[in-house]
């Protein structure tokens, strides 16, 4: 005896549960398949920033349409989720930056989102602990932080609210062609099987042009108000940017407890999940070049994870060749953020309704062709 | 003769004996360490460096394990 | 200390890196240790050649061979052609409603700021937990003229009788056994007993207990209250050591699964002074190249980790003790994580990443022992660093620097 369902989601990492919360919500007979633990994997790894990316047109336009989602559901959101719009500050370090804040700007207020460019002194009023003297940075108030695992955790409990059907500890062998099969041999019958699988989307569908990213995070012991925003160097982007080379990149995020929680590091070919120091020590000694006194602050722990990336940096939503088979991944480092929009999205399409934003940046097809990465 | 050593805990002038801890030299004020992430008042629990619990400010440094520090002359200690 | 002796005797280049002040661990903490043993070994570490490294905590290891250790806001690489391992335990607290206020502490963890200058004399304190470390604690405050209105022990009088004839045949056991009660006759001993709660307003002010179905309430200053020990394996784990069951696995040499690391005393498996002492001797008579001298030391080993085994047996916890939270106890005091909120996630790991639970500064050292007592669940791997460091600290790249030299 089979049970069927309109929609399977394979993974309840954060963006697996706003699928399934999603489709449940729409009306779809739902399931959502995990084999360990729910928000355990990328998401558990993320810093939780919600934030307006403008690397291209394309992301701008999904950082931002998802990023107003997270600001509808923000007041239902439960205390662990630890939800706090401190806004961004995008830390210029000297006068060339400073053109790129001006920049951002424009970008931003070409879109609609708010922001305030702060010079020198009006920074270090903004944040103490920064080093001076830097050049000054653009405030960009609506964007938000929160704490991934318990957000995934909120979005599968909706989900479940809705109907949906949760399979937690089963893992896939297969999902294929309206089957889904796990390692036990049990089989669940899905018109659609949606993949949010992450980084290990390749294990289910080898062809995926995903390449694993590993990341590093360092937390502290408890500091209230040492850092109020985000703080992200300019530099970020081009870390982020960079295909192929291994890059560290200024990242601090104030969380809710007073801890601060530092990234962010970008390596490919390192699929061992184990601590870096070379790493962490260059992503440390970055950050101590912009706040110098973090040096005497106590770490509680270090940690890494998986992004999932991408040949564009844009995630792969929508269709595959498979007409059953979904893909909602390649995230790389803003599936907390995008996680709500990729749900919307997939099942506008699915249900046919129109999407609020195009959803042809994010088609799988256009890597229907061999992909020669660079 | 052990020494005594005079320090302020919570701004109040306290005397310990030369060789107690923070962590005790606090406990014989009838201080609490720290308060909790939730707010509930916290002293020593494990003696020995590992619990946490016994952390307090000193010197304007937060987060100092107490119960491995020990006592000195001027040393100003307050409820983390 | 035994390790360090023999290794330096042995005529080995020996360094000890202790997180204490002064050598002696917990059981011989302060000046004040009424046993001659102990100052017997504090001489012949202070007669052999050995660096001493106090006041750091190994956090990392930044190459094969070689420690990270905190030390005074910086940190400290101490290399090594053998590694002898004696991290020791720490003590299992259980939760029970009021188990967080100020006053209450661990047995030893009492005891342990005692000697470091907490004044008791006169105050009322009752003891309680498990294992023959409330008697020595007990005993203890006695001496230092505290009330000790009760000795609360969960194991039932059956077993603990089984196991006093067990040791009756041990002179040195039998003999220190009798001093503790006899030490503390004043105080009633309760066996088949613990702490249900403890109340008070911003400190201790009462513990309540129960014995069967009789429940009652003590006015005290302090609650002194430890469920036996648990192996700090944090070290051995960093390392790959294996461990087994919560055990540091090693052979007759005391070596582990890594060839020139050893393992010695409670990390092995808890036993107490003695076999902390036998083993210790071996360790570092391997390290230092001398089998016959380690060899000598078998049998007094074999007989002291049967006692080791009597131990465990006598004192293991009465599963009745998992009720003892309630919804509203907190389990995780790093992070106010209450029983409520833990009891229905399926792993430890689950539990962390969506309680928090275990995610701070002790890095699961209280509540992991509490959680797989009450949920059975297992804690996983350890990751650098496993001792909070100061950034500057974690920052440091793999460099090694000249032992230090320090007296």
């Amino acid at each position: 005896m089979i049970s069927t369902y309109d929609a399977v989601v394979i993974g309840a990492g954060i963006v697996g549960a706003a699928c399934a919360c999603e489709l449940a919500r729409a009306g779809m007979r739902t399931a959502i398949v995990e084999a360990s633990i729910v928000g355990g994997g990328a998401t558990a790894a993320g810093m939780g920033h919600i934030v307006v990316m403008d690397d291209s047109p394309a992301q701008l336009a999904l950082t931002q349409y998802s990023q107003s989602l997270w600001n509808e559901i923000a007041p239902q959101l439960p205390a662990n989720v630890e939800y706090d719009r401190c806004g961004t500050l995008w830390i210029a370090a000297d006068d060339e930056e400073m053109q790129e804040v001006r920049r951002k700007q424009a970008v931003y207020a070409s879109v609609n989102v708010r922001t305030e460019v702060l010079d020198s002194r009006a920074l270090s009023e903004a944040e103490p602990n920064l080093r001076r003297p830097l050049a000054g940075a653009l405030l960009v108030p609506s964007d938000a932080v929160l704490y991934p695992p318990c957000a995934a955790v909120y979005l599968l409990e909706c989900a479940k609210q809705a109907g949906a059907a949760l399979y937690i500890g089963n893992a896939v062998a297969k999902a294929e062609r309206g089957r889904v099969t796990f390692s036990d041999g049990t089989e669940l019958s899905a018109a659609l099987i949606i993949h949010a699988t992450g980084a290990g989307a390749t294990r289910l569908m080898p062809h995926l042009p995903i390449r694993k990213r590993k990341g590093h995070l360092v937390i502290t012991d408890r500091y209230p108000d040492f850092v109020r925003h985000q703080l992200v160097e300019l530099g970020y982007l081009k870390s982020a940017h960079s295909i192929t080379s291994d890059s560290v990149a200024f990242n601090v995020q104030p969380r809710r407890t007073g801890q601060l929680l530092i990234g962010s590091s970008r390596q490919y070919d390192n699929e061992g999940a184990g601590v870096d120091q070379k790493v962490v020590s260059a992503m440390l000694a970055r950050a101590f070049d912009y706040i110098p006194s973090m040096k005497e602050l106590s770490s509680i722990r270090v940690w890494t994870g998986f992004r999932a990336a991408t040949p564009d940096k844009l995630p792969l939503i929508g269709p595959t060749e498979d007409p059953s088979v979904f893909l909602a991944t390649g995230h790389e480092g803003l599936g907390i953020t995008t996680s709500l929009a990729t749900a919307r999205l997939l099942t506008d399409h699915l249900l046919q309704r129109g999407t609020s934003i195009p959803l042809g940046p994010y088609l799988p097809e256009r890597f229907a062709r061999e992909v020669i990465y660079a | 003769m052990p020494e005594r050593i005079t320090l302020t805990i919570n701004g109040r002038w306290c005397e310990a004996l030369e060789g107690t801890t923070v962590a005790a030299a606090i406990m014989n004020a009838g201080a609490a360490c720290r308060a909790s992430a939730t707010g509930e008042l916290r002293g020593p629990l494990c003696g020995m460096g590992i619990c946490f619990e016994c952390r307090a400010i000193v010197n304007g440094k937060p987060h100092q394990r107490t119960c491995q520090m020990l006592c000195e002359a001027g040393m100003e200690v307050n409820t983390q | 200390m035994a390790a360090v002796a023999c290794a330096a005797e042995g005529g080995r280049h020996v360094a000890v890196v202790d997180d204490n002040f002064t050598l002696g661990g917990q059981i011989w903490r302060g000046k004040d240790t009424p046993l001659k043993t102990a100052e017997v070994w504090r001489a012949r570490v202070a007669a052999a050649n050995v660096v001493r490294i106090q006041g750091a905590r190994v956090y990392a290891q930044p190459a094969p061979g070689v420690l990270r250790a905190e030390q005074n806001g910086s940190y400290v690489d101490v290399a090594y052609e053998k590694l002898i391992l004696a991290t020791g335990a720490r003590e299992r607290f259980l939760p029970f409603p009021g188990w967080t206020l100020p006053n209450v502490a661990g047995a030893g963890g009492l005891q342990a700021l005692v000697k470091n200058g907490l004044f008791v004399e006169g105050k009322r304190i009752v003891v309680a937990g498990s294992g023959p470390l409330l008697l020595a604690v007990a005993a203890y405050l006695k001496r230092h003229k505290a009330k000790v209105l009760a000795i609360c022990e969960q194991a039932p009088l059956s077993r603990l009788l089984k196991f006093a004839t067990s040791i009756v045949t041990d002179k040195e056991k039998l003999l220190q056994a009798v001093v503790y009660k006899s030490q503390t006759l004043s105080a009633p001993f309760h066996t088949g007993c613990w702490p249900v709660s403890a109340q008070g307003k911003e400190r201790l002010e009462s513990v309540t207990l129960r014995k069967g179905n009789r429940t009652w309430t003590i006015a005290c200053d302090y609650l002194a209250c430890g469920f036996h020990l648990v192996p700090n394996t944090e070290v051995p784990e960093l390392l790959g050591c294996r461990v087994l069951d919560g055990k540091v696995a090693v052979d007759e040499w005391q070596q582990t699964s890594i060839l020139d690391i050893y393992c010695a005393g409670e990390p092995t498996g808890v036993g107490g002074v003695e076999l902390a002492l036998v083993e210790g001797q071996i360790a570092g008579y391997a390290a230092a190249g001398l089998p016959d001298n380690a060899r000598s030391l078998f049998a007094q080993r074999a007989r002291q980790r049967k006692f080791a085994q009597k131990l465990e047996e006598a004192f293991a916890l009465d599963s009745a003790l998992k009720e003892l939270p309630q919804d509203d106890t907190v389990i995780c005091r790093c992070e106010d994580v209450s029983y409520l909120t833990l009891k229905d996630e399926p792993s430890w790991r689950a539990a962390k990443l969506h309680t928090r639970c275990g995610m701070g500064p002790c890095q699961g050292r209280i509540c992991g022992a509490a959680t797989e007592f009450l949920f059975g669940w297992n804690a996983g791997s350890v990751r650098p660093p496993i001792f909070p460091a100061t950034l500057s600290c974690l920052e440091a790249i793999p460099e090694l620097l000249e032992l230090q030299e320090t007296r």
